[in-house]
């Protein structure tokens, strides 16, 4: 063994046995500083003959590149344990509680409106609206409800008092019904017209089932050639999307409303599951029962000639329906009046993640 | 409105059982609300006979019957305390195992002071078949002794309850139903039995109307020698069976008639009459006393029915107390009238007034059916009270015009959505009274008298088409466009989509308010001007200028439920003097982050949390975020917290939002513990968004990185942070990008009434990197603006 070996294997074996990073310095000072043992070799270089350094050259070359890859070796085994250490003794327990993100949610109301405007705009509806204190030439009379009328009697309505009558000495009240946007969109736009109208109506009437606030939704088509089976197809197919299910069986029953001639009361089967009723299936089948769901007709030609349309060349349907009721029996509410507490327990079982928005191509129900 | 299905049968004849009259009323567009059988609530009682009476060995009031049940055991044993209890009394008897009707209570075996029981004699009451307490019900001798009491009154009568539709006064009557369903094949309609009377001589009181607007017909007669007793049991079973309760023979003819025939009649004591009887206009401030007790004040707008001494009727609506019939009453007067519909319906709202008449005359009863009433309402007086009927006197004229319906049968289908022969469709029509003239394809429509609400070829439709069910309308589906369904959301729409699901991505609850608040509760807020009339309570009055009170009132309701944080938000109207204003309104209360191991006490929620949400949510509705410029608050009064609100605007007076903490008066007024924040966006404030369609502006990426400086300045402290950060950023508008306020401070080392604002700016070379002159002059152009505001250099 040369000089050269002796000195390589004595190197490795004290570099590979430092015990931290500040004897691995220590070496890499006394092997390779300015008067390390290496150093002092390779300085010997300059005195040698061309031969000698020929021959002695590669070899002392060879002892400092392998003396410095080793310290290097040696210096990342002693920092990765280190850092091992240092992390051990960083552990938490994972177990601990983050804070919580708040969760919002969006009322089923809101929910529902959007679901309907996703399944109609499929039809081909906009959605219009209207201001809910409203006139009583477009809440009663241009819908055909005279002063005199009956009908005027089914509607408990809250009034303004005189002295708030618009300028043509219109009385002003809440509306009773969504129907008045009817009437605004007829006069503002011309045929053919789809429409539907959700907003809060308001009845003079409270009890358990009854709030004096309320959601309705309202439809409207006016086109040539429109008729009563156009109106059974749009609710049957709407209902269908709505409540996600195939077997929606509708019932019509004739009926009346001063805006419609001929006016059809439409009722859908149902069952009673777990106190609950499921909507779907015939109301005539065994453990199935109708039950009223919405209100509509074909637009009487009074109406449509209020607006200023020509009830010979124009004719459609219209029909309302209860966004409240929709939702509790898709939802499964049993409670009107918790629609409007703002009862935070409520909300956040019954409302729905600001990312459940309905669409057709994910499925209307969030 | 009620009929039975034995009442029915006396106009339709046929072999129809009650579920098939349901079925066929809900079909034809009469919905059947229930049906009744009073017989099952009888069920368990008998008539029986008292065998023997004797007292009670231990209570002096009571009596020990034994009772004859007439099924062949031996008599059971009866405790009793009515005094009219006596031997050979026939009654009824509630056996072990009935319910009695009146109170609910099932008769069981008992022991009554030490007797046993095996039964109860019932009286009137308790079988709710009247108000007679007195004693046991006591029948006829004959009374057939173990019958089923129910057969025995002949209440096993189902009752139908049927709502009719305002447009149907023809169906206010058990004939109009019977026709209706004939129609629709149920039966066949009998013919009405007209009776012919030919009275003697003139009516003994003068009839006249000199109201012929009001009361176009006044049709009557007087009946000398009458005896007002009580109405004969068929007629008096089948009126409280429908809910009227019998008064007297005269009353409940009149009555009767009403129901089954949908015809109004008013019979007056002619010995309460003073001279002629004459519809008339009301004058203005007179007053009657009407059959239900009340005083009524009248207007010259009202009809009424009136003599020499005063007003005897509201035309139309009720009868006068005074000149009603009475036990002694002997001679009567008839009156059957026309009144003007919208005349009643009007008196009758202005009064608020309703009847069983006023329900008829204001839909319009049957112009052309007066003379056949008077005929028919005489000769039920002629037969149950007798008497010596006068002529009849006509006064006026009905307006019996025969209305004509120019008709295509072909709409049967273009509007109603069937297809009907029109030999059927001719059908229908001549069985509910119509008559038909062909010509040419088209049809003449002749309107039957009873039908007012038929004036178009619409209402023939659905005559038609309700006949033969709406079952038989197909589906058809609606046109549709080519394509992909379009968008068909308006801007508005969509703005509030955003914001409502923005809003509850920051972790906001959306609540649905009430629209109408208190006085109370608007009065902060400016109070309402859409203050309603006729509130159905002071809590629901005011039309809300603000969303605030209806969120600070369910905060406090889930205060009280122990919520500890508290975030809602409701997008509703704010319905001012001008307009509906589409708002959005948002509430903190509580914690904003409840008490934890790491940030360790729970943080209250504070006036920057508002504005973060503010401004997100105006970001995310696509409001121009970063031209919105922070301004004071502009409500007045005690709604904000004066030194910690302000406005977010566009210019000066576009004020998109406001945003805080609430003044402590206001949530203390509403019992809200803790500062509260809140912030309303006004949506219909936003700026319409300029059409530009899907692509974006080009982007070129800066090659070069940005260098950040930072600069300490002193200031008063009356300088805003906004102020401050405008003037650096205009100071070299090229380079600067961005400057943002990262620390203030006051306190040691500060001046007082100083503050020290430090403000990192970012500075954006373009092609070339900055050289340390061109850096230094702009940081001079930085401290030169800053002075411009007040702010100078720290050294």
């Amino acid at each position: 063994m040369s000089d050269i070996e002796a000195i390589q294997a004595q190197l490795l074996g004290d570099i590979e046995a430092a015990a931290d990073a500040n004897a691995v310095e220590a070496l890499r000072v006394a092997a390779l500083g300015k008067t390390g043992s290496i150093t002092a070799l390779l300085k010997t270089l300059g005195g040698m003959s061309p031969e000698e350094r020929q021959a002695q050259g590669p070899a002392i070359h060879g002892l400092r590149e392998a003396v410095t890859a080793a310290l290097a070796a040696r210096k990342a085994v002693l920092d990765t344990a280190a850092l091992d250490v240092k992390l051990a003794a960083e552990a938490i327990d994972m177990t601990l509680p983050a804070d919580a993100a708040p969760r919002g949610s969006v009322h089923p109301v809101s929910q529902v409106m959007d679901e309907l405007a996703e399944i109609f705009a499929d039809m081909g509806f906009a959605v219009a609206t209207g201001p809910e204190i409203e006139d009583d030439w477009r809440n009663f009379t241009a819908l055909n409800i005279p002063e005199t009328h009956p009908a005027r009697a089914m509607h408990d309505t809250f009034y303004f008092p005189p002295q708030m009558n618009d300028t043509e000495g219109r009385a002003m009240l809440l509306r009773t019904h969504t129907s008045p946007v009817q009437i605004r969109t007829m006069m503002s736009e011309e045929p053919p017209i789809r429409i539907i109208a959700p907003g809060r109506v308001y009845r003079s009437d409270s009890d358990a089932t009854h709030t004096p606030m309320f959601h309705q939704v309202e439809g409207l088509v006016i086109d040539r050639g429109i008729h009563m089976g156009h109106l059974k197809w749009t609710l049957e197919t709407f209902l269908k999307a709505y409540f996600e299910r195939e077997d929606i069986v509708l019932r019509l029953r004739p009926s009346y409303f001063p805006f419609t001639e001929p006016s059809a009361e439409v009722d859908v089967g149902y069952k009673q599951e777990k106190g609950r009723r499921i909507v779907g299936g015939n109301g005539d089948d065994d453990g199935h029962a109708w039950m009223e769901l919405l209100g509509s007709g074909m637009v009487n030609r009074r109406v449509i000639a209020n607006c200023g349309l020509d009830p010979d060349e124009w004719q459609g349907f219209a029909f309302g329906v209860g966004v409240d009721r929709l939702a509790m029996l898709k939802y499964g509410m049993d409670d009107l009046r918790a629609f409007f507490d703002g009862d935070l327990r409520w909300l956040s079982h019954y409302g729905f993640g600001a990312l459940s928005v309905p669409t057709l191509s994910g499925g209307v129900s969030a | 409105m009620k009929i039975t299905l034995d009442w029915l049968r006396e106009h339709l004849e046929g072999d129809y059982s009650v579920a098939e009259v349901v079925a066929t009323l809900n079909r034809i567009g009469h919905e059947v609300e229930g049906v009744e059988n009073p017989a099952e609530k009888l069920a368990g009682f008998r008539v029986a006979k008292v065998l023997t009476a004797e007292k009670h060995p231990q209570a002096d009031k009571l009596q020990v019957l034994t009772v004859d049940t007439g099924d062949g055991d031996a008599p059971l044993t009866v405790v009793c305390g009515a005094p009219n209890a006596r031997a050979g009394l026939i009654g009824v008897l509630g056996l072990p195992g009935a319910v009695v009707p009146a109170n609910g209570m099932e008769l069981k075996v008992a022991a009554v002071r030490g007797v046993e029981s095996n039964g109860m004699m019932c009286s009137t009451r308790e079988l709710e078949l009247g108000d007679d307490h007195d004693g046991i019900i006591e029948l006829p001798e004959d009374a057939p002794v173990g019958t089923p009491f129910a057969d025995y009154s002949g209440a096993n009568d189902p009752v139908i309850d049927i709502s009719i539709t305002p447009n149907r006064q023809d169906c206010m009557g058990v004939r109009g139903i019977a026709r209706d369903l004939a129609a629709a094949g149920l039966g066949a309609l009998k013919p009405l039995d007209v009776p012919t009377i030919t009275g003697e001589g003139a009516p003994a009181t003068e009839i006249r109307t000199d109201d012929p607007e009001g009361c176009p017909a006044f049709f009557g007669r007087t009946i000398g020698g009458v005896t007002n007793g009580t109405a004969p049991e068929w007629m008096r079973r089948r009126l409280e069976a429908v809910g009227q309760r019998s008064i007297s023979a005269l009353v409940d003819i009149s009555n009767y008639v009403m129901f089954d025939l949908g015809r109004p009649s008013h019979i007056y004591d002619r010995a309460k009459l003073t001279g002629a009887l004459v519809a008339r206009r009301a004058n203005a401030g007179e007053t009657v006393t009407a059959l239900n007790g009340k005083n009524y004040s009248l207007a010259d707008t009202m009809t009424v029915i009136a003599d020499n001494s005063g007003v005897h009727d509201i035309a139309g609506i009720m009868g006068g107390e005074h000149s009603g019939c009475s036990e002694t009453t002997t001679d009567v007067l008839i009156e059957v009238a026309y009144f003007t519909p919208e005349r009643i319906a009007l008196t009758g709202q202005a009064l608020s007034l309703t009847s069983d008449a006023r329900s008829r005359f204001e839909r319009g009863v049957d112009p052309a059916f007066l003379d056949d009433a008077t005929a028919i309402v005489t000769a039920h007086v002629l037969a149950i009270c007798g008497g010596t009927p006068s002529a009849v006197t006509r006064a006026g004229t009905p307006p019996a015009d025969v209305k004509t319906v120019d008709y295509d049968p072909a709409l049967s289908a273009t509007l109603g959505g069937i297809a009907i022969a029109p030999e059927r469709q001719q059908e229908i029509l001549a069985a509910l009274g119509f008559s038909v003239i062909e010509q040419g394809g088209r049809w003449q429509v002749a309107v039957p008298s009873w039908r007012r609400d038929v004036d178009g070829a619409p209402d023939l439709v659905e005559e038609v088409t309700r006949i033969t069910g709406f079952d038989a309308i197909a589906s058809v589906p609606l046109p549709r466009a080519d394509g992909v369904a379009k968008p068909t959301a308006t801007a508005e729409q969509l703005t509030e989509r955003r914001l409502r699901r923005a809003a509850a991505a920051a972790g906001f609850d959306e609540a649905v308010t009430w629209s109408f608040i208190s006085e109370a509760e608007a009065a902060p807020f400016g109070g309402g001007v859409w203050s309603l009339a006729n509130p159905i309570s002071e809590d629901l009055k005011v039309m809300r200028p603000s969303l605030l009170p209806g969120l600070l009132a369910a905060a406090q309701r889930n205060q009280n439920r122990g919520a500890g944080s508290i975030r809602l938000f409701e997008i509703g109207r704010r319905y001012l003097a001008d307009a509906e204003h589409p708002t959005l309104a948002l509430l903190m209360a509580g914690d904003k982050s409840a008490r934890g191991w790491q940030a360790g006490k729970a943080a209250p929620f504070d006036a920057f949390d508002a504005k973060a949400a503010a401004l997100s949510l105006l970001e995310a509705a696509g409001a121009p975020a970063d031209r919105l410029q922070v301004m004071e608050a502009v409500t007045s009064g005690n709604i904000w917290h004066p030194g910690q609100s302000a406005t977010l605007r566009l210019g000066p007076k576009a004020v998109l939002a406001e945003f805080g903490a609430l003044h402590p008066a206001l949530t203390r007024a509403f019992d809200v513990d803790g500062p509260v924040m809140a912030v309303q966006i006004f949506l219909d404030a936003f700026p319409a968004k300029r059409a530009s369609g899907p692509a974006r502006a080009a982007f070129a990426p800066p090659a070069l990185q940005p260098v950040r400086r930072d600069f300490a300045f002193l200031a008063a402290t009356s300088l805003t942070a906004a102020d401050l950060v405008r003037a650096i950023r205009g100071a070299d508008k090229a380079a600067i990008v961005d400057a943002r306020l990262f620390d203030r401070f006051a306190g040691q080392g500060v001046p007082e009434g100083q503050v020290s604002l430090a403000v990192e700016v970012e500075l954006q070379p373009a092609e070339k990197s900055f050289t340390d002159a061109e850096l230094k002059a702009i940081a001079d152009k930085v401290v030169a603006a800053a002075a411009k505001v007040g702010a100078t250099l720290r050294g």
